[in-house]
């Protein structure tokens, strides 16, 4: 069991407060992603609830049972972390055995859940070697084998996968996701990459100086953002903003389109502008277009479009599709 | 498992390997050139360092051979193992030995063992840390015979030394150290004075260490005792190789301290084999037998570097 309740946290390192008022409710056996940008306060709220950080104010629930002031080691919690703190003058072995070791469990005990931590990793033939020996995938698969024979109510990742290159973030990531499906267990992870946010969560928080902007599913999160952060933080490219007498038609302060809600015409369309860059991925396209008097704008077309820098272009968004935010920011 | 998983393991193992593989080869590459510069442009600091060190060993040498004594000037020429027989045969010799170990030994153990406590200390967040930290290093910055003199008078003198006085405050008999524990209060005075050397090393050691391995092994259920043994400790055990072997090349070679406290004595009870080679040659004006004594201290002090090498030179290496 594992769910996880924050009440009214707050955190605050002298006069700067990182975390001014959050309260959630993850459920157990969830994967919910903390994502937002640098500074924002995510990896301090997983601090938080791992105990490495204590509140300012505000309480902690684990199963219901009040763990604000539980040292990190009596909340059952496992925590990869961003540079894996793989413990160097120790084998493979020895490090996912350590947190066994210090629960004194006896020593068949002990073999038996290495083992099968090793062979679920793919990590029975590097048992022996020392963290140094491994490249950066499989001290990443130590970390986690670390973290799955504590049998923890939670795992708590720490941003695990960012110091990985691009297509072994891609396998980890799947990797990650799969065994979340094979242990059913409550996984928080934090990330500033919207990517493996939207791929890998059950439920989103999308975090913002400290605040909650929104939780939810990663669909709801992309189709009915809550205000205008989340609207250009989730999606990849951003969203379109376009402020001023266009939105004004609309009844609205501004409003979004996201670049993949364009119909693109040579001939005729609401906003005329010019090619700039063309981004070409084989699959899709993204053009930057600067439209006349509303600014550059990313269109995502398919990857047959071939068009070339100046050319003119005429863009229609969906009606259907076009966000509205009033001045505050908030979705109308 | 799934094939395709199957599969895409083998090739994740694949790429790790190739770029291993072409890792070790840059390395490879780049050392051939670097080695041939890297001994050309050390060689003038060798050839000069070893011109220093072979002209007063070969000296030393020929002059343990020679019958060479200031009281006896008339006889001269070459006298066989006679020297050697004469320091080694001598009982003071045995003591003098023992007392060396026994000088390094206890200042070794009590440097390391109180500078890793006072590193633990000096590494928590306190307020004056700076200061602290200062003071701390503050007693290598005397020069030993001042800081044996400063131990002699001011703290360790029956008469009127603070320690005579704070047994006199409880009502005991002041202690006079350097008659009836020579030895020990030479090693508490050179342990004073390396102290600070191992503190500072084990605390830069201390802080190389990452934050996030001792939060991963807090998480783990490690207690700090735990900690302290499993992740700090091995942690701090190159630094420690180095402050073992900078400290015995150094305190081998003790030799101002005594001077200026006990004068070897009483009897040979705090004389080590640096300052037997003093009493021989210098104040028993026997060049001859002293050189030999020299000689001796070197091959002892090359027995224990290699000893060292082979105990606590594997810690290097990694």
């Amino acid at each position: 069991m594992g769910s996880i309740t924050l009440e009214h946290v707050n955190k605050s390192f002298g006069e700067v407060e990182i975390i001014p008022d959050i309260s959630l409710d993850i459920r157990d056996g969830e994967f919910v992603v903390f994502v937002g940008p640098s500074g924002c306060g995510k990896s301090t709220l997983l601090r938080l609830i791992a105990g490495l950080e204590d509140t300012t104010s505000g309480t902690i629930l684990l199963d219901g049972q009040d763990v604000t002031d539980a040292p990190p080691a009596r909340r059952g919690l496992a925590m990869v972390f961003q540079s894996y703190a793989l413990y160097p003058h120790m084998s493979v072995r020895d490090n996912i055995a350590f947190p066994l070791k210090m629960a004194k469990l006896p020593q068949d005990v002990i073999d038996q859940k290495v083992d099968y931590a090793a062979r679920t990793l793919n990590l029975a033939s590097y048992l022996d070697r020392r963290p140094r020996a491994l490249s950066g995938g499989q001290r990443q698969r130590v970390a986690i084998g670390r973290a799955i024979v504590r049998e923890p109510k939670a795992f708590l990742f720490d941003e695990p996968l960012s110091n990985l290159d691009a297509a072994l973030r891609v396998n980890m990531r799947l990797e990650i996701t799969e065994l979340h499906q094979q242990l059913k267990t409550t996984m928080i992870y934090v990330t500033h990459d919207q990517v493996e946010a939207m791929t890998m969560a059950d439920r989103i928080v999308v975090l913002n100086a400290g605040n909650v902007e929104q939780f939810g599913s990663p669909l709801d999160l992309y189709k009915k953002p809550a205000n205008r952060f989340v609207a250009g933080f989730i999606g990849s490219p951003k969203m379109n903003f376009v402020d001023g007498p266009e939105a004004a038609k609309h009844n609205a302060h501004s409003i979004g389109v996201r670049p993949e809600h364009f119909k693109l015409s040579t001939t005729e369309g609401a906003w005329k502008g010019t090619v700039g860059v063309a981004e070409q991925l084989g699959s899709d396209t993204f053009l930057h277009v600067q439209t006349d008097g509303l600014g550059l704008m990313t269109i995502r077309t398919d990857g047959d479009q071939t068009f070339r820098h100046g050319d003119v272009v005429w863009l229609t968004p969906d009606p259907t599709r076009i966000y509205k935010f009033d001045a505050a920011g908030k979705a109308i | 498992m799934q094939k395709t998983e199957c599969h895409a393991l083998a090739l994740r193992q694949a790429q790790d390997e190739v770029y291993w593989n072409f890792l070790r080869r840059e390395e490879r590459m780049a050392t051939k050139q670097t080695r041939a510069l890297a001994r050309t442009m050390m060689a003038p600091a060798v050839v000069v360092l070893f011109i220093w060190m072979i002209v007063p060993l070969v000296m030393t040498l020929w002059f343990s051979f020679q019958n060479y004594s200031l009281i006896n000037p008339m006889m001269t020429g070459f006298a066989g193992w006679a020297n050697y027989v004469y320091v080694i045969g001598d009982p003071s010799f045995t003591q003098s030995l023992i007392n060396t170990l026994l000088l390094v030994g206890g200042v070794l153990v009590i440097t390391i063992v109180g500078g890793t406590f006072l590193a633990l200390l000096l590494d928590q967040p306190i307020w004056g840390q700076g200061i602290l930290r200062i003071l701390v290093i503050s007693p290598f910055f005397v020069m030993p015979p001042v800081a044996a003199l400063i131990w002699k008078n001011g703290f360790m003198h029956p008469g009127y030394g603070m320690l005579g006085h704070l047994w006199k405050f409880f009502g005991l008999q002041p202690v006079d150290w350097f008659n009836q524990y020579p030895l020990f209060s030479v090693i508490v005075i050179v342990a004073w004075q390396w102290l600070p050397f191992a503190t500072l090393i084990l605390l830069t050691a201390l802080q190389s260490l990452s934050e996030e391995q001792r939060e991963a092994a807090e998480m783990d259920g490690a207690n700090a005792v735990n900690r302290f043994r499993y992740i700090i400790l091995p942690h701090m055990a190159r630094a420690i190789t180095i402050v073992i072997l900078i400290q015995t090349i150094f305190l081998l070679g003790i030799f101002a301290e005594i001077r200026v406290t006990t004068g070897g004595g009483p009897g040979y009870a705090s004389t080590n084999i640096a300052f037997l080679v003093f009493r021989t040659g210098i104040l028993s004006n026997d060049i001859g037998a002293g050189s030999a004594g020299g000689v001796v201290a070197v091959i002892i002090a090359n027995i224990v570097a290699i000893f060292l090498m082979r105990a606590v030179g594997k810690n290097l290496d990694a």
